[in-house]
C-alpha cells in the first residue's frame, strides 16, 4: 500500500470517497478508500496538501469531515469533524503553518487551530464556490461565489477583507452584469488574482491598484467555467467549462491561445504542473487526462472506472528531479479541483530529487 | 500547341488506347505506344494510370464498367478455386474465414463495463435510479412536446402513451421546461420526456429523470406510427411490457440503459405477452415494440406493434433539465469522436 501510494503523481478524489492515486510512469491507477465505507455521503468536495512537503493528502468530504492520508504508510491516519451538511458542502481547504482553514458553501470560513477546539470563524457571505489560499502569502484567502464578488481575507485581521472585487459597469442594454465567480487562482509573483465565472468570463484583478474593478477580462465559449490553472510559465491561464472544453488564454491580451481536446464531459478538476508544462484534468466523464500545455497533445489518459471527481493533487514524480504535487480533487463524476500548486517540496522518495524553494516564497 | 490527347478505350470505338501522359511526352511516345500495341494484345498503361485521369465522362464510365467488371471476374475466380481446394481437403480444410465487421473491429472502449467491477457495481447502486431497481419508486411519465404540434408529432406522443405505462400526455402550451420540471415534482412524475419537433416531424427527444437525475438529450429519427407498419398486430393493451436492453457495454452505454429500463415499472412476473426492445447498434438506439407468443419450447412468433423509432444520444447532462448552466457527463462532439468509424461510445 506504501509503495503503492509513493509513485503516485496524481491523487484524485471520487464521489464515492474513493481517493485514486494514478502513477503516470506506470500508467496505474490505484484505489485508497478508507475500509469499506464507501457511500454518497462521502464524497470528496476538497483536497489539499497537508504539508509543505506533499506527504499528506487533506480530503474534505460531503459529510462535513477532512480526513488525512499519509502518501508515506498509504492509510488514512486521522479524521477530523470541521462542520456538518447543513452548512453545504466544503468549497476550500487550505493549511496554514499548524491550523487548518476550511470554508463551505454557507460562507463559514473557520481556522482550526491544531491542538486546540478554538475555531476563528469568518462569514464571508453566502452562495461561496471557491475558497483559494495564497500559496505565497499564506494567511491570505480569496473567497467568491455566485452573486458574491471576490474577496481577499486576512486571516490575522478576520473582520473586514483587505479587498472586495467591485462588479464592472453595467452592460450595453444598461443591465447589472452577475456575477458568479467559479474558481480562483493567485498569479505568483504578484499580487493579482485571476478569477473564472459561471458567465464565461475569466477576469485579473490587481489589489495593489486602487482600482477595484478588474484589470483585465476575456470570454471564453458559452457555457459556465468551472475549473481554473495556473500553469508554470507565466502569463497564461487554463480554464475549464462545463461542455468539456479546456482552452488556454493569455493574460496579456485576454485572448485564447488554444484550445485542448479530449474531454466530453464537465470539468471539474484542472491542475498544472508546477514546473513542467503540463496539465491534469478530469472530468466527469470518469476521464484523468494529462495535456502538454505546449503543443495541446494528449500525454497520458486514464480511467477513473467509476465516476473521477476531483482531481486534488496532483503530485508528480517526474525524471526531472521534480516532484509534481499537484492536488486535485476528483470526485467521481465530478472533478473539483483544490489547486495546490506546488510548493516547494524536498521530496525524499529518491532522494535525489529536490526542489528548490520557488520564488514565490520569497 | 500541344495538348494532351487523352483518349480511353471505348466498346464502340476502336481506337488505340493512349495513356494519361504529359502532353509533350505523348507526340513523341505516341507512336512508340502505337507500335508496342500492335504487339501486346491488350492495353499497356504506365502504372499511374487511373480511371478517373479521363476527361471524357462517357469514356471514363465505359472504362470504370470495364474495369468493375474485370474485378468481378477475378473475384469469382478466386471463389471458385477456394471453394474447389475446400472439397478437395475435405475435413482438413482450414475453418471459414470469418468476414471482418464494423462490429467486429470495433476498438476496445476502456470504459467497457467489467460485470465483476465493485467500482462500477458500488455506484450503480447508490446513483439516481437505484430506487427503481430496488423497487422503492414506480415510475410515472410525462410526455409533451415542443411548443404548437403538428399531426405526426401528436399522433406519436400519443402512441408512446400507450406503449409506457402510467404516461401521461400534455399540452405544452408554451411552457418553459425549467417551471414544468418543479411542477412535476411535486405531483410526483419521475420522468418528463420532451418530444421537439421540426417540420411537422418529431426529430428530438429530452429525456429528464425527475427528482435530480440525469437529463439525456436524443436526436430521434426513423418514426414509424402503427399505421405506417406492415403485417402489425392490434394495438399494445395496458399490460406492462417487458424490456430488452442490447449492447450497452460501456459506462455511458450503462447508464443510458438504466436511463430507459427505468421508464418502466419493474415485475419479474411477467404477465401480458408484451416487449419493449431497445437496441443499440453502432450508437444508434433502436427502439421496438413486438407481442410475442410460444408456440412450443424453441418456436417463438412475434408480431410488431406500435411506433418504432431510432435514437441517437447527443449529451448527457447531469442535474435536470438546464442546458445552459447544467455540468454536463458527456457531450457528443462530433469532430473529436466521429473521427474513426470503428470507436463507439455507447
Amino acid at each position: 500500500m506504501a509503495a503503492k501510494s509513493q509513485i503516485c503523481s496524481i491523487w484524485l478524489g471520487s464521489e464515492t470517497g474513493i481517493l485514486k492515486g494514478v502513477s503516470l510512469t506506470k500508467k496505474q491507477a490505484f484505489n485508497f478508500c478508507e475500509m469499506s465505507c464507501l457511500s454518497r455521503d462521502q464524497e470528496v468536495c476538497v483536497m489539499a496538501w497537508g504539508d509543505p512537503q506533499e506527504s499528506e493528502v487533506l480530503v474534505g468530504s460531503v459529510n462535513g469531515t477532512v480526513k488525512t492520508f499519509s502518501i508515506d504508510k498509504g492509510i488514512f491516519t486521522a479524521t477530523r469533524e470541521c462542520g456538518d451538511p447543513s452548512q453545504g458542502r466544503f468549497t476550500g481547504l487550505a493549511v496554514t503553518d499548524s491550523s487548518m482553514i476550511t470554508c463551505v458553501e454557507s460562507g463559514l470560513l473557520k481556522v482550526w487551530k491544531e491542538g486546540s477546539t478554538e475555531t476563528v470563524e469568518v462569514n464571508v457571505g453566502n452562495g461561496i464556490c471557491r475558497m483559494q489560499q495564497n500559496p505565497s502569502q499564506r494567511h491570505r484567502v480569496a473567497t467568491g461565489g455566485k452573486e458574491n464578488p471576490l474577496k481577499v481575507w486576512d486571516l490575522e485581521r478576520p473582520d473586514k477583507p483587505i479587498f472586495t472585487a467591485k462588479n464592472v459597469a453595467h452592460d450595453w442594454l444598461d443591465m447589472r452584469v452577475p456575477v458568479w465567480v467559479r474558481d480562483i487562482g493567485f498569479i505568483p509573483d504578484s499580487d493579482k488574482i485571476v478569477t473564472c465565472t459561471g458567465h464565461q468570463q475569466v477576469r485579473v484583478y490587481d489589489p495593489s491598484t486602487p482600482q477595484r474593478r478588474p484589470v483585465l477580462e476575456a470570454r471564453f465559449g458559452e457555457y459556465p467555467l468551472t475549473a481554473l490553472s495556473l500553469p508554470a510559465s507565466r502569463g497564461t491561464v487554463v480554464v475549464g467549462n462545463t461542455h468539456g472544453e479546456l482552452a488556454i488564454l493569455d493574460l496579456r491580451k485576454g485572448l485564447v491561445c488554444g484550445c485542448l481536446k479530449g474531454l466530453a464531459g464537465a470539468v471539474r478538476g484542472l491542475q498544472c504542473h508546477p514546473s513542467l508544462p503540463l496539465v491534469a484534468s478530469c472530468g466527469l466523464d470518469r476521464f484523468l487526462r494529462v495535456h502538454s500545455l505546449e503543443d495541446r497533445s494528449l500525454q497520458h489518459k486514464s480511467s477513473s472506472a467509476d465516476d473521477s471527481g476531483d482531481v486534488e493533487e496532483v503530485k508528480a514524480e517526474e525524471e526531472g528531479d521534480e516532484v509534481w504535487d499537484t492536488m486535485e480533487t476528483v470526485t467521481e463524476k465530478t472533478k473539483k479541483r483544490a489547486a495546490q500548486k506546488d510548493e516547494a517540496t524536498i521530496t525524499g522518495v529518491d532522494g535525489k530529487k529536490k526542489r528548490k524553494l520557488v520564488e514565490k516564497v520569497m | 500547341m500541344l495538348y494532351s490527347d487523352k483518349r480511353g478505350k471505348t466498346k464502340k470505338v476502336k481506337r488505340k488506347v493512349k495513356p494519361d501522359e504529359a502532353p509533350v511526352q505523348e507526340m513523341d511516345q505516341a507512336e512508340g505506344e502505337e507500335t508496342e500495341k500492335k504487339s501486346v494484345s491488350g492495353p499497356c498503361f504506365p502504372p499511374t494510370f487511373s480511371v478517373s485521369e479521363i476527361k471524357n465522362k462517357q469514356r471514363r464510365h465505359a472504362m470504370f464498367l470495364k474495369l468493375k467488371e474485370e474485378k468481378r471476374k477475378q473475384k469469382l475466380e478466386l471463389k471458385k478455386k477456394k471453394k474447389k481446394e475446400r472439397k478437395a481437403l475435405g475435413d482438413q480444410a482450414p475453418p471459414k474465414e470469418v468476414p471482418k465487421t464494423i462490429e467486429n473491429q470495433r476498438i476496445y472502449d476502456e470504459t467497457t463495463v467489467n460485470p465483476e467491477d465493485e467500482e462500477v457495481a458500488f455506484d450503480e447502486g447508490t446513483d439516481e435510479f437505484s430506487a427503481y431497481f430496488s423497487r422503492l419508486t414506480n415510475p410515472k411519465v410525462l410526455i409533451t412536446t415542443s411548443d404548437r404540434p403538428r399531426g405526426r408529432t401528436v399522433r406519436f406522443c400519443e402512441q408512446l402513451a400507450t406503449v409506457i405505462p402510467h404516461a401521461h400526455v400534455y399540452y405544452r402550451r408554451g411552457l418553459a421546461l425549467k417551471r414544468v420540471i418543479p411542477q412535476c415534482v411535486s405531483r410526483g412524475f419521475t420522468y418528463v420526456m420532451v418530444i421537439n419537433e421540426d417540420r411537422k416531424v418529431p426529430n428530438g427527444l429530452v429525456l429528464c429523470h425527475l427528482p435530480d437525475g440525469p437529463t439525456a438529450h436524443f436526436k430521434v429519427s426513423n418514426v414509424r406510427l402503427r399505421k405506417e407498419m406492415k403485417r402489425r398486430g392490434k394495438d399494445p393493451t395496458e399490460h406492462v411490457p417487458e424490456v430488452i436492453l442490447n449492447n450497452f457495454s460501456t459506462r455511458l452505454g450503462h447508464s443510458i440503459g438504466r436511463l430507459f429500463a427505468a421508464l418502466f415499472p419493474h415485475d419479474p412476473q411477467f404477465v401480458g405477452r408484451q416487449v419493449a426492445t431497445f437496441h443499440n447498434q453502432r450508437d444508434f438506439i433502436f427502439f421496438r415494440f413486438h407481442r410475442y407468443i410460444f408456440k412450443n419450447e424453441k418456436k417463438v412468433g412475434i408480431q410488431e406493434l406500435g411506433p418504432r423509432f431510432t435514437l441517437k444520444l447527443r449529451s448527457l447532462q447531469k442535474g435536470t433539465f438546464d442546458s445552459k448552466f447544467g455540468e454536463y457527463e458527456w457531450v457528443h462532439k462530433r469532430h473529436e469522436m466521429d473521427s474513426s468509424r470503428r470507436k463507439f461510445h455507447l
